[in-house]
């Protein structure tokens, strides 16, 4: 007998050390462990918030903003940039302890929205959606009433070539895909090391910019459903150029960001990079050696005579659902994008292209590697006027996934790269269909 | 009473092993299996309060698992991988515990931790390591060798052969001490019965090692079922790896890649399961011969 008590008391200890780690939690909320001092010294102490983002030296940018405002202490948490830092976002978001304010790229944002993770800032933003061109502003309303963030940098997509290879090889600077391709050939025959450039299949990012260009609307909405096109004749005609030109070895197949290319970016043997806005920074830390011998052109057109140009990157400040100081999280993710000091210390600390129409026009020096290019962002400002992109879809990390996947196996087989777009869209649309996604036919 | 009393104690003893148990084993194992039975459903575009909700389904998360051909491709893939490792580390690992416990060897301080160093690097910065070494522009090994190491047919042998310099010195300590706890005497009742070095660690070392070499079996069986360290290291250097090619780079890729994280339950437990026969089926197979019990 005296045992089933002993066995009975326990039992209940044992619940009672469960039941005590359980309810500890909830005192833990966010409230508690961000912002101490709010807790305890009621409404007027200072409202303590935590930003996760990658941009360089924003401690910096914070650090500003928090003296000027003892109210509002903001305190960043660098996070590794990409998908990582959405998925970690999303599951700090479904754990229930997110931070306040987030830095958001512009694909992702439709995810976090799925989730419910981001709270729609719509009458705080009110005053500041002048501020920006209508294409950014969709990228945060996804052509719906709510705002769910507020846009910090874009990144219309330009060439960056070498000036110097360029002039020695006789090539011109392509005004079209198609001289693109024939420069490709040249390069070759010239230098049988070198090459024009590469297709990367680990960077979605850069090929849905491309696909962009050509006009591609891999989402949108018709009332209360979603129309997923990624597979359309715009993002066909993209892919089977690159694999035409991949398959016939004028264009290289090495992944971007790998410490191989890094070192033919150096060499020279790598001469041309369609990328981003943000390039001279990448290149700068990645290709030291060739300081000064890069160069910077609109992207080549499909049609002679276009000036379209599509994004790579970019990304929004966004405030969480959970967030308990939603109205000071949003004065601050305003004044980090749309005062102009603020905006200042972004381009000159964290060497991002501002979404904010104004600052973009005021841009003076050139990035220090360009330093032989004095009208860089006037060229910039340029194409950005002809950047057009699409709202993204709720499971961007789907079709990114895929597109990994699909491109990996179409560069390593040599296989159609619209049957690897193809695949982006199946995979895409059964994953929504799977989570019961409303869709069009 | 004092029977009763005495039945009692050993759970008070057992409480903290109990209550840890309970909080870092079953109460997760429990939630990955509650995660397991549940999807999202969105209704509409799924933007919005309440456009999302939490649906119970059952067992359709482990029927998907099971029937998904991608799942059992990453384990034929994991499987071929495996059996290369445990081959080549275990045989390399035995080699070298018995040259190192023979008596003949020099600088054998010197060579036990060099053997063993690789061991402490972490097998992420073991596998950049590596990773650098295959790229065919940086690596000093392809100026003399024209090998493709991250090509599709040879980037397995690349990846096991990280885990094998990572594995041999770990799995070569365990059999060495257990070497080095036999009594002396036998070797020498062996070498008075005219018995060679070579035949002395054939019929006297290893049979007693036995036990030991099943113990780092089961243990290289466990990894190698979970390898991720390895293929995600290198999978941003080649495009021969797919987000895939492991089941538990499937687990990660569900779970925080595309979001879904009931089927990343379900296939973690999927796993768990297939790990588990596999340990015990080669436990039960040799378990005879080990440790002599029926």
């Amino acid at each position: 007998m005296r045992a089933n008590r002993l066995g009975a008391a326990l039992a209940v200890a044992l619940t009672a050390t469960l039941a005590s780690c359980g309810s500890g939690e909830p005192t833990e909320s966010p409230e508690a462990a961000q912002s101490p001092a709010a807790t305890q010294d009621a409404p007027q102490g200072p409202v303590t918030l935590t930003y996760w983002t990658w941009a360089p030296n924003m401690d910096k940018i914070v650090e500003v903003w928090n003296k000027d405002h003892p109210d509002i202490q903001v305190t960043v948490s660098k996070q590794a940039g990409g998908d990582d830092a959405a998925a970690k976002f999303l599951t700090a978001a479904k754990a229930g302890n997110p931070p306040d304010l987030v830095q958001a790229e512009y694909q992702h944002l439709p995810s976090f929205i799925a989730a419910d993770a981001v709270a729609d800032l719509k009458a705080e933003t009110a005053p500041i959606k002048g501020e920006f061109s209508e294409g950014l502003w969709g990228l945060v309303t996804l052509g719906t009433d709510a705002v769910y963030g507020i846009p910090q940098d874009s990144g219309p997509m330009m060439l960056f070539y070498r000036k110097d290879l360029f002039d020695e090889y006789g090539i011109a600077v392509p005004k079209t895909w198609q001289e693109y391709g024939e420069a490709a050939r040249t390069v070759r025959k010239k230098d049988p090391k070198a090459f024009l450039g590469t297709f990367s299949s680990k960077d979605p990012g850069a090929f849905t910019g491309l696909a962009q260009q050509a006009g591609a609307q891999w989402w949108s909405i018709s009332g209360e459903s979603w129309k997923v096109g990624i597979a359309d004749e715009a993002t066909r005609k993209v892919a089977d150029y690159w694999g035409a030109l991949v398959k016939e070895g004028a264009i290289d197949d090495m992944p971007y960001f790998t410490p191989e290319w890094n070192k033919a970016l150096n060499d020279g043997r790598l001469l041309s990079w369609p990328s981003a806005v943000w390039a001279p920074g990448v290149l700068s830390s990645n290709a030291p050696k060739a300081k000064g011998k890069w160069a910077v052109a609109p992207l080549p057109q499909w049609n002679a005579g276009e000036s379209y140009s599509g994004f790579w990157g970019g990304s929004s400040t966004a405030v969480s659902a959970e967030s308990p100081a939603k109205a000071a999280a949003a004065q601050f993710a305003t004044w980090l994008n749309t005062d102009p000091a603020a905006i200042g210390l972004l381009v000159e600390q964290a060497a991002i292209y501002p979404a904010a129409t104004k600052a973009q026009s005021a841009l003076g020096a050139a990035p220090e590697y360009f330093a032989t290019q004095p009208d860089f962002w006037q060229q910039a400002a340029a194409v950005s006027a002809g950047a057009r992109g699409f709202t993204f879809g709720p499971n961007v990390g789907v079709t990114y996934n895929t597109f990994r996947d699909a491109f990996d196996k179409a560069v390593q087989n040599k296989t159609s790269f619209s049957d690897a777009v193809q695949a982006m869209q199946d995979a895409t649309v059964a994953d929504m269909r799977k989570a019961g996604f409303q869709l069009a036919s | 009473m004092k029977r009763s009393g005495r039945g009692a104690w050993p759970y008070l003893f057992l409480t903290p092993a109990i209550t840890l148990f309970t909080l870092f084993l079953a109460v997760p194992i429990g939630y990955t299996v509650y995660l397991a039975m549940l999807r999202t459903k969105v209704s509409g575009l799924g933007l919005g309060k309440g456009a999302r909700r939490e649906v119970f389904v059952g067992f359709d998360n482990f029927a998907a698992a099971l029937a998904d051909a991608e799942l059992w491709s990453g384990w034929l893939r994991v499987l071929g991988y495996g059996a290369l490792v445990l081959a080549v580390m275990l045989g390399l690992a035995l080699l070298f515990a018995l040259l190192l416990d023979s008596a003949r060897v020099r600088l054998a301080r010197f060579t036990r931790i060099a053997i063993f160093l690789p061991y402490a690097v972490p097998g992420v910065a073991a596998t950049l390591l590596w990773g650098f070494l295959y790229l065919p522009s940086l690596s000093p090994i392809r100026d003399v060798l024209d090998v493709d190491f991250l090509g599709a047919t040879t980037v397995t042998y690349s990846m096991a052969n990280v885990a094998v310099w990572g594995g041999v010195g770990f799995n070569m300590l365990v059999l060495y001490t257990t070497l080095r706890a036999i009594p002396r005497d036998l070797y020498e009742a062996a070498r008075l019965d005219g018995a060679s070095e070579f035949q002395i660690a054939v019929r006297v070392k290893i049979p007693i090692l036995t036990p030991a070499i099943i113990l780092t079996t089961v243990f290289s069986i466990i990894a190698t079922v979970q390898v991720f360290t390895e293929p995600t290291t290198l999978r941003p250097l080649s495009n021969t790896i797919s987000s895939t090619w492991s089941p538990l780079m499937k687990v990660y890729r569900d779970a925080f890649v595309t979001g879904d994280l009931y089927s990343a339950a379900a296939t973690s437990i999927v796993i768990a399961a297939i790990s588990l026969v596999l340990s015990f089926g080669f436990l039960r197979v040799v378990r005879n011969r080990a440790f002599g019990e029926g």
